[in-house]
């Protein structure tokens, strides 16, 4: 959160003080009760958010018949953890392979899995992304740092209806053994929408 | 309609920027704009497809040059208006002027949890029977409207095959328009890259896209 300026109110921007003319209106009126709006805030802030898609990216890793689930029913799946509702009612998992690389976009608008992943970033909203990612994939991914292999296929999934796509990457070598809690936090968000590989496993032991 | 929103295959702007470590907002307008929009929503006062329509009728160049949270504001300002929750006036002085409008919910604080547990299921049961099957060739219709529509313009007129059948689920077009839900068949379609873009296209490339039967046509 971005609470670390207070603000002389002279110094309000336009956009600032058009929410705020806003939010005092439809209080006012009586249409919102402002502590559901902190509420609101909050819970994407601290509870709903990449984490959640880690672990089930982490269990489909060790468990096969959780993957089977996964693939088979996605919401079904995910709700086990107890990750259900907006933007995640109709949830589909689609697993990286050495053969086919699967990346997420929404060109209309901002489609995103929000119960596993949270809030989408800023890039995956914005017009360089939702204009690219479907036409010119593995230069995006280029950009990004991430060089496929020429013969991998690629799929892309543009977020059209109200179903949302959860990518499964690929499980990093050299992780045999590991336990899911340790695996998960290798599974970065990026790398659920396709737009990133799993954390290297040597680069996680230096980070730590 | 084809508005900016529709970006899928636009060109010209600039590299992707990916801020390490970005917070879900920059600002703390930004946590008011994004609470407010799904506060109202849950007034039920309009539909998600109604709210993608505001955003995307505004003027392109107001589109494209306004931030994700301004561009949430103001369509929001727009739904409000077009609603009749407030009025021009009172949006001008940000205070009510008037008495408010009835609407079917206002959230409290201890409702919020229930409420995005449920989320809002876009699938509605079968009345008829699906008119395509996985493996089926599909062509995308040529068309135009000028109200919402989820077929993407780069991919109108091209021919893919049905990938997966999701099942009948409420239909955009009609839904945004106030017309009603309109259940229908929701599929997966893919498309090769060439029959999308072209012989430019990445040979390695599929798109995967949701579409409605109204989308397509037998091919």
């Amino acid at each position: 959160m971005s609470h670390d300026h207070d603000h002389d109110h002279s110094e309000l921007s336009d956009i600032e003080l058009r929410v705020r003319a806003l939010e005092t209106l439809l209080t006012d009126k009586g249409y919102i009760d402002p502590p559901a709006l902190d509420e609101l805030i909050e819970t994407y802030e601290t509870r709903i958010g990449p984490k959640n898609g880690a672990r089930v990216v982490a269990r489909s890793w060790v468990d096969p018949e959780y993957r089977k689930r996964l693939l088979s029913d996605a919401t079904a799946a995910i709700a086990e953890f107890g990750f259900t509702g907006r933007q995640g009612e109709h949830m589909v998992a689609v697993e990286n392979t050495p053969e086919t690389h699967n990346m997420v976009v929404c060109t209309l608008c901002s489609c995103y899995p929000w119960t596993v992943l949270g809030l989408p970033p800023v890039w995956y909203k914005s017009a360089p992304y939702r204009s690219r990612a479907v036409r010119d994939p593995r230069g995006v991914l280029a950009e990004l740092g991430i060089i496929l292999p020429e013969e991998t296929q690629i799929k892309v999934w543009d977020s059209t209806a109200e179903v949302r796509y959860l990518v499964i990457p690929m499980r990093p070598v050299g992780t045999e053994g590991w336990s899911e809690d340790k695996l998960a936090e290798l599974v970065v968000r990026d790398s659920m929408i396709g737009t990133a590989l799993a954390l290297d496993p040597a680069k996680l032991e230096t980070a730590a | 309609m084809n508005g900016a929103q529709d970006l899928g295959g636009q060109m010209g702007f600039g590299p992707i920027e990916i801020e390490e470590n970005e917070p879900n907002f920059h600002a703390e307008w930004e946590e008011r704009a994004f609470a407010l929009t799904l506060a109202m929503g849950m007034t039920g006062s309009w539909n998600i497809d109604t709210s993608r329509h505001a955003r995307e009728t505004l003027h392109p160049v107001d589109y494209l040059s306004s931030s994700y949270y301004e561009i949430w504001t103001k369509g929001l300002e727009k739904l409000l208006l077009s609603t009749g929750l407030v009025s021009a006036e009172e949006l001008k002085v940000g205070q009510a002027l008037g008495p408010a409008a009835p609407v079917k919910r206002i959230a409290k604080a201890q409702d919020v949890a229930a409420i995005l547990a449920k989320g809002g299921p876009a699938d509605r049961p079968e009345t008829q029977a699906a008119r395509h099957k996985v493996g089926d060739k599909v062509r995308t219709k040529r068309m135009h409207p000028e109200g919402h529509t989820r077929l993407p313009r780069y991919a109108r007129n091209c021919i893919g095959v049905i990938e997966a059948v999701h099942g009948v689920h409420v239909f955009p077009d009609s839904n945004a328009a106030g017309k009603g839900e309109a259940p229908t068949w929701l599929y997966n379609v893919t498309f090769k890259g060439k029959d999308v873009w072209g012989e430019d296209s990445d040979p390695t490339l599929t798109l995967q896209i949701d579409l409605w039967e109204p989308y397509l046509e037998p091919a």
